[in-house]
């Protein structure tokens, strides 16, 4: 029955990664084509709005369409083609959304809730391209631009009423932020890196790209530590000029495969007195450790390991659990407001129906009282015009509010069926209804 | 009427204050910028109400205990405010504000008559040494303030407590930044304020000075604020160890500053008003 209805539905299909590897993504991104993905899917006919976001860890597409059915089965063949993924594995990694279901999805996307690191802010920004570059190409339309601006509002409420963004849940961050916690700033900061290794490199990475300004890498093979501070955009040193090293260091990072401790609490103590005891953050994540556990007892010099910095972001994480909650009340509350407005869309037609039919009938009775009506004088006639259409109105004011006010409420469905019912309109078939008008006008006469 | 603006100032430093522990609990920052609004309204209607007894006495209004410790709470207000405006240490107006408070509700419990001023005081001194010593102790307060903040922040980081306490301070560097500005300023002022003291005292009593009590206790509070800023400078002292001793400073100033005037007789002696 709602198949084929005027009104606008969404939909919205995708995948993410935990619905799919990364090589599927890359391919259902479509940036291999020569056509923009977003163009792709604007050219499929059902599909009024579209708008499509690729991101490294999902590519999702929205649509808008009268015929939702449709549109998704060429949807998935257009995208199943275009990607080179056989339909059978799309279909596996895919997930399709609807109205109320879509709407949540897209909330909880852009309030970064269904992210890998919920909370982490950059989604936002993707999600905001994605939106722009529809805009531009004109792929978006009514429903579509509610929906993402509303996305948008609620993403910053998410933000500013929950504590969700506000803590560190991988280790290289919850290190930074320590560091933060220490120094404040971070500009006439020097780190030093000693060995290597993934994790202490992404904390590096995090360091400069937060302001350290100047970088130290310490390796036992010199060529490794050339090639690291190359890519870090830092300074070489080998391990014997550590000592040295430490002395203009504030933060130093440690992570060499070394079977024991390279640096001992007698070490630290002693450069602190030339260093003019200026504060020192030691992070050593290697397993077995680098650093002399002892070196935290020393004034101002503060040492985490691996465990330490495991317990900030599991604390951080429970945390966010909750938070997460709270942002899911109300991403709820939001879904609740548009879907109301969606269907507050339905009723548009509805009343514009009503409104020409009272029209029609104006217009028909006073053509059948033309001869009277043209022995008056054109004062007269104007008069007579205004009074009928005035009447006109006046009787619908009130059912038209009503419909207005009432239909986007829980029990809009039914007061719209009642409505069509109440007025004999016949929405499905905007011809036929002006033929059973003219009869049921009749029959009101004869009666 | 100026007795009546003070109780309106004491009131409104109190709900500042309250909406500063209220920030520092929840962490919302509106209450934070209402706080400061209404402790900046406050400090204006402070203002006016020292000048007013200032008009109405016709000498200044450092004399008494009620009026020196209510002097000394503007002070704290004033340079905070401004302090804040320049540097924007978080939560910091939760560890002021409730000093200022105790400080101006102490003075509210003294006996607020204005008392005609004795010979001896009378002296264009009067305003300078005095309100450079309040300023001094004002600023003080606040390298105090910073030491307790510092030394509260680097429990958590050394004992690798994450929590509320980690989360709501400022970092440790900023802190001790803090601490040394404060250091430095407030130490210049001191310095000021004994000289200016003891020039009056030469041209009050012929002496420069006659280790009256509070003469003895300023010195030695002199001596230490000296002492840890000078290891500061030349040996980069820093962090704990100066908090520390920033607290102890600290503690001497604050007898000094009442201990002394109230226990010990003397010059100074607030003491010597109730007989």
């Amino acid at each position: 029955m709602q198949a084929g209805s005027s009104r606008s539905q969404i939909a919205l299909l995708g995948v993410n990664h935990r619905t799919a590897p990364v090589e599927i993504r890359e391919r259902l991104a479509l940036s291999g084509c020569n056509l923009p993905a977003l163009q792709v899917f604007s050219e499929i006919p059902s599909c009024e709005e579209v708008v499509f976001l690729s991101t490294c860890n999902r590519v999702e597409l929205m649509i808008a369409s009268r015929c939702l059915e449709e549109s998704r089965r060429a949807v998935k063949d257009v995208w199943s083609s275009m990607g080179g993924v056989d339909a059978s594995t799309f279909q596996q990694v895919i997930y399709e959304y609807e109205g109320e279901e879509a709407v949540r999805h897209l909330f909880r996307v852009a309030s970064s809730l269904d992210s890998m690191i919920v909370g982490e802010p950059q989604i936002l920004g993707q999600l905001k391209d994605a939106y722009r570059k529809a805009a531009e190409a004109d792929s978006a339309g009514m429903v579509l631009n509610r929906l993402f601006h509303k996305a948008f509002s609620v993403a910053k409420r998410v933000r500013t009423e929950t504590r969700i963004a506000n803590s560190a849940v991988s280790i290289s961050y919850a290190a930074v932020e320590l560091a933060k916690k220490i120094f404040g700033e971070f500009e006439d900061r020097n780190a030093m890196l000693i060995g290597a290794g993934e994790m202490a490199e992404l904390a590096a990475k995090h360091l400069v790209t937060n302001g350290v300004s100047r970088l130290v890498v310490a390796n036992r093979t010199l060529s490794r530590a050339v090639e690291l501070a190359r890519q870090l955009g830092g300074k070489a040193i080998s391990l014997d000029e550590l000592e040295d090293a430490l002395l203009y260091s504030d933060i130093v990072i440690s992570s060499t495969g070394a079977p024991g401790i390279i640096l001992g609490v007698d070490q630290v103590k002693r450069i602190m007195r030339p260093r003019r005891h200026r504060l020192l953050f030691f992070i050593d994540i290697a397993v077995p450790r680098d650093i002399d556990p002892g070196i935290n007892e020393i004034d101002n010099v503060y040492l985490y390991g691996i465990d330490d910095l495991k317990g900030v972001v599991e604390v951080n994480k429970s945390e966010r659990e909750r938070e997460a909650l709270k942002a899911g009340r109300i991403v709820d509350s939001e879904v609740i407001k548009f879907l109301v407005w969606m269907d507050s869309l339905e009723v548009v037609p509805v009343i514009q129906e009503v409104q020409r039919k009272a029209e029609n009938i104006r217009r028909k009775e006073l053509a059948r009282s033309r001869k009277v009506l043209d022995s008056l004088d054109p004062k007269q006639q104007k008069a007579v015009d205004v009074l009928t259409k005035s009447m006109v109105q006046k009787i619908l004011h009130d059912p038209i509010i009503f419909l207005r006010n009432e239909a986007g409420g829980t029990s809009g469905r039914e007061l719209l069926d009642v409505a069509n019912r109440l007025f004999g309109l016949n929405r499905l078939d905007a011809v036929d209804w002006r033929v059973h008008e003219e009869q049921g006008g009749d029959k009101e006469r004869q009666g | 009427m100026h007795k009546f603006l003070f109780q309106l100032t004491v009131l409104i430093y109190f709900v500042s204050t309250a909406g500063f522990l209220v920030h520092v609990v929840t962490l919302r920052k509106d209450v934070e910028r209402v706080a400061t609004s209404v402790l900046t309204g406050g400090f204006v209607l402070h203002t006016v109400a020292v000048l007013w007894r200032w008009w109405a006495a016709g000498h200044p209004p450092f004399v008494n205990l009620h009026d020196a410790l209510s002097s000394l709470a503007w002070a704290i207000v004033g340079v905070f405010l401004l302090f804040q405006m320049r540097y924007r240490i978080k939560s910091l107006g939760a560890f002021v504000t409730p000093v200022a408070l105790c400080t101006i509700a102490a003075s509210s419990l003294q006996p607020k008559e204005i008392l005609p001023l004795p010979p001896v005081l009378k002296s264009a001194w009067l305003p300078f040494h005095a309100a450079i010593c309040l300023l001094s102790y004002a600023v003080f307060v606040l390298a105090f303030c910073a030491a307790v903040m510092y030394l509260m922040q680097e429990r958590e980081i050394k004992m690798k407590r994450l929590g509320g306490i980690f989360k709501r301070l400022p970092s440790l560097q900023s802190i001790d930044a803090m601490n040394k500005r404060c250091l430095t300023v407030g130490f210049t002022l001191l310095t000021i304020g004994i000289v200016t003291g003891s020039i009056w005292a030469e041209q009050a009593w012929g002496e420069y000075w006659s280790w009256d009590p509070k003469e003895t206790w300023s010195l030695i509070t002199w001596f230490l604020y000296a002492a840890l800023l000078h290891q500061r400078i030349t040996i980069g002292w820093r962090g704990r160890k100066v908090a520390i001793m920033t607290i102890v400073a600290f503690a001497t100033l604050v007898f000094t500053f009442l201990g002394v005037s109230l226990i010990l007789p003397g010059a100074h002696s607030y003491a010597s008003w109730f007989k």
